[in-house]
């Protein structure tokens, strides 16, 4: 049994201190580039449609910002304008404090995926990996708290009553006569893009000899 | 050609009698018609027309909008009149514009024009009854301008007529007065003492503001319609004229005694050099030029028989007067009318303005039928002339004709249409550019005589499509249309590109308010001030304290972004109701006269809470009631 314990962590340790081959560098610094990319473009976007709104009402999310569709970013307006019937908190992009340490963290993560290209060691990848991963994480779970939090804190001196409710993070969904479309978007795509990535960056090196 | 007045008069009633039989095309339409008809105009729900038609609306005062090839009745634009529908008429600004007038007579619109081609920007209206000119914006399709009483001018009916790049609109008087307005002459003295006039109205290039330029005094003749030229007769316009008799009273048959009437061919840019040049003479603010004295500004051609129309076509070569009491229509070739000017083929002179020689100028004239008024083209060469009496639209082929047409010009008559009933104007799509759109043309007929179910003795008129694409003229569709068009114009949907909404950092007006912040009521003296926003679905404030003897402005901004969003803002009992479009600011005011709460309320549906959006207007005896806070930096002076 020690013997066992022995082993892998001697495995463990002499994977972790794996070099990295020119090819996975090559990826991580695709990946940084990518996530730096994924800063121009929305994450996320809700498309709601009703029959007076046959185009449709749009919202993009940022890493940084919340966009409404049309002339002036006049959708967010317009959504807050309906919001107001069901007494609905307005969406400001003040009240998105992620929307300000986001910004830092992609800084930080693109930091450490450069760093492991310079340093070349399997565990860099690792280390990135699983702040990657946990930062990813608590992004879509904060993204859907605040999705419960606008949908179960309606004013109850609003006009219309309804039940408190959480409004789809992924998919289709009819809310009264709005059907909401919520999908990720380019950003969102090009984040996945970085984490594939980086995995294929540790598998590109996982034969060779440590040093 | 020529015919005698008894022969008109039996030919009148005979018209009458039969029931407008003039074309002889039975009406009936087969059921393969029927269905490649329907086809044709049928825009299903959700398309949409590919053209405008723009309608005057006549007597009423307003333009109509709509749609072709479903010619249905889309829009109303307000112009001379009130229209509650748009709050039109209530509000400070339009009430300003439309000067204490209640009507007004709208007859001949026209797009402005670039390189004699429609430009999208405006479309120019005239009021016969007030003098007035009109700017419609097609950004916004509302009236931005309303230019007159235009002085020394009485009955502007010989308008809009807009030159090849807007430089002006050019209007003739259908009716003498003595001048300058306000002078008193007995009818009796009618030829010594009255006077009609040609104005030239500028217009802004950049935003189309209109001013008077200048006008040209002419003898006491009734001008009737016109058009301006392009191409060989570029800087040229031309009107018909209906009493060269200078007849005061009985016109009906005074007027109508001479075989032709004296035309006017107009240089309008040599009136504009001649003002330029300080040749003219101001009366009541404008300057006038006398057309004996200042030679090369007007000419006069004589033309048969109390002539209605005279429409130049696309290439600006051929000038088409409709004969109305003469069997035909006369083509002038321009060409033939610049060489009379340059070797003086004249055949005498009318208060010292030459009369060019008929003979030389007439291409020929074309015996289309009877009551031909007006004249419009596909550019393909053919012309289309309503009939009056005949109650159809006629087809001819424009000069150059063969010498066996000429022989027999009945040859060139292509094809009849029959109307229902009693064509007056009609459009054919771009006839007026240098590059018409063709396809289509709507027949305005003045009577609809029962074609429609009976709604009463108010019977509307009756216009019909009817597509010219192919060798025969097909009618089409046929819809009522509210009293009356004179005359319409067609423009290509793509062409322009309106507004949806205002734009918010468009809206310049100083007392529009956005946030709640800025809302309220102020005093100043009996000055009261309520700056107030319209969202769905409230007002805010939603209410205003005043008192008896207080001047309320009401400043009202709709701070909607979203197209469709209109709110209204009627006063009960007080004779208020207007209505904002997204992002629009208007002005109201009020002279409080009695105490009272009077619920106001918005009067365009909104929303699901539009009867929600309402509140209250609290007049109070003088010296009674709350004290509103006086502007930020005014003294109270209560």
């Amino acid at each position: 049994m020690v013997q066992q314990v022995s082993t892998f962590l001697r495995r463990e340790f002499r994977f972790l201190h794996k070099p990295l081959n020119p090819w996975s560098r090559l990826l991580l610094l695709a990946a940084a580039v990518t996530i730096a990319a994924s800063i121009f473009f929305p994450l996320w976007k809700m498309h709601l449609v009703a029959p007076q709104y046959s185009d449709g009402l749009d919202l993009y999310i940022f890493s940084y910002k919340i966009q409404g569709g049309g002339l002036n970013g006049q959708h967010l307006n317009e959504i807050n304008g309906l919001n107001h019937y069901i007494g609905m908190k307005p969406i400001q992009e003040a009240d998105f404090l992620e929307m300000r340490w986001m910004p830092f963290v992609f800084g930080l993560i693109i930091l450490m995926t450069l760093r492991s290209v310079v340093f070349g060691e399997m565990s860099n990848v690792v280390d990135l990996f699983a702040i990657y991963s946990y930062f990813g994480s608590f992004s879509i779970a904060s993204f859907w708290y605040r999705l419960y939090t606008y949908g179960h804190s309606l004013d109850p001196h609003a006009p219309v009553h309804i039940k408190a409710f959480t409004p789809r993070l992924i998919g289709v969904e009819q809310i009264a006569n709005f059907r909401e479309h919520s999908f990720p978007q380019a950003g969102a795509y090009l984040l996945c893009l970085s984490v594939l990535l980086i995995v294929l960056a540790g598998w590109f090196s996982r034969k060779e000899q440590s040093a | 050609m020529k015919t005698t007045k008894k022969y008109w008069i039996a030919l009148a009633i005979g018209v009458i009698a039969t029931g407008f039989t003039g074309c002889g095309k039975s009406s009936s339409t087969s059921q393969g018609d029927r269905t490649a008809n329907a086809l044709a105009t049928y825009v299903a729900p959700g398309e949409k027309d590919e053209y405008y038609l723009f309608y005057s609306g006549g007597h009423s005062g307003q333009v109509f909008v709509a749609g072709l090839p479903s010619l249905r009745h889309i829009s109303t634009i307000p112009v001379f009149a009130p229209y509650p529908g748009t709050g039109y008429g209530f509000d400070e600004a339009s009430k300003k514009m439309l000067g204490g007038f209640a009507w007004g007579d709208m007859h001949h619109p026209a797009l402005s024009q670039t390189d004699s081609k429609y430009d999208g920007r405006w479309l120019f209206v005239n009021d016969v009854a007030n003098n007035r000119i009109a700017r419609i914006d097609l950004r916004d399709f509302k009236t931005h301008q309303i230019l007159g009483p235009i002085p020394n001018s009485m009955g502007n009916h010989g308008s809009s007529f807009v030159t090849e790049n807007t430089e002006y609109i050019l209007c003739a008087t259908r009716f003498s007065v003595p001048l300058p307005k306000g002078r008193v002459a007995d009818p009796k003295d009618y030829e010594k003492e009255f006077n009609g006039m040609v104005s030239g109205i500028k217009v802004d290039p950049q935003t189309g503001e209109m001013k008077v330029g200048w006008q040209i005094l002419t003898p006491p003749f009734d001008w009737d319609l016109g058009s301006t030229g392009k191409g060989p007769s570029s800087g040229w316009a031309f009107w018909t004229n209906y009493n060269t008799a200078m007849a005061h009273d009985v016109l009906e048959a005074n007027a109508t005694q001479k075989d032709r009437d004296l035309c006017a061919i107009v240089n309008w840019r040599a009136a504009a050099q001649a003002v330029a040049d300080g040749k003219a003479q101001m009366m009541d603010g404008v300057p006038i030029i006398d057309p004996a004295k200042v030679p090369g500004i007007l000419y006069f051609v004589p033309i048969g028989k109390s002539p209605h129309g005279f429409d130049v076509d696309p290439t600006g070569k051929w000038v088409v007067a409709g004969g109305k009491l003469q069997p035909a229509t006369t083509v002038l070739n321009f060409e033939k009318v610049q060489a009379a000017i340059n070797n003086k083929t004249f055949e005498g002179n009318f208060r010292g303005v030459p009369i060019l020689k008929y003979e030389a100028v007439v291409e020929g004239e074309v015996p289309v039928g009877l009551g031909p008024l007006h004249t419009q083209y596909d550019g393909k060469g053919f012309a289309y002339t309503s009939m009056f009496i005949d109650s159809c639209i006629v087809k001819w082929k424009l000069p150059p004709w063969s010498g066996e047409e000429k022989k027999d010009l009945n040859k060139v008559v292509l094809d009849k249409v029959q109307t229902h009933f009693a064509t007056g104007h009609l459009v054919v799509a771009g006839s007026d550019t240098k590059n018409p759109y063709g396809k289509w043309l709507v027949a305005m007929n003045k009577l609809s005589a029962g074609r429609h179910i009976n709604v009463g003795p108010a019977e509307p008129e009756s216009s019909q499509l009817i597509d010219i694409s192919g060798d025969k003229m097909k009618m089409v569709a046929e819809a009522y249309t509210e009293p009356e068009p004179h005359f319409a114009q067609i423009l290509k949907v793509s062409e322009i590109q309106p507004a949806e909404v205002y734009p918010k950092d468009e809206n310049k007006d100083p007392n529009a308010v956005w946030d709640k912040a800025q809302t309220g009521v102020t005093r100043n003296g009996n000055q009261v001030v309520a700056k107030l926003t319209a969202i769905r679905s409230r007002f805010t404030p939603d209410r205003i304290d005043a008192q008896v003897g207080d001047t309320l402005t009401i400043y009202l901004t709709n701070i909607e972004q979203t197209r469709d969003m209109i709110h209204g803002f009627g006063i009960v009992e007080n004779n208020i109701n207007i209505t904002v479009d997204p992002g629009e600011t208007k002005t109201m005011k009020l002279k409080l006269t009695k105490t009272g709460v009077f619920p106001f309320y918005c009067t365009n549906f909104c929303s699901a809470l539009h009867q929600e959006m309402q509140g209250y207007l609290v007049v109070w005896k003088t010296g009674e009631g709350p004290a509103n806070p006086a502007p930020a930096g005014a003294t109270a002076q209560r």
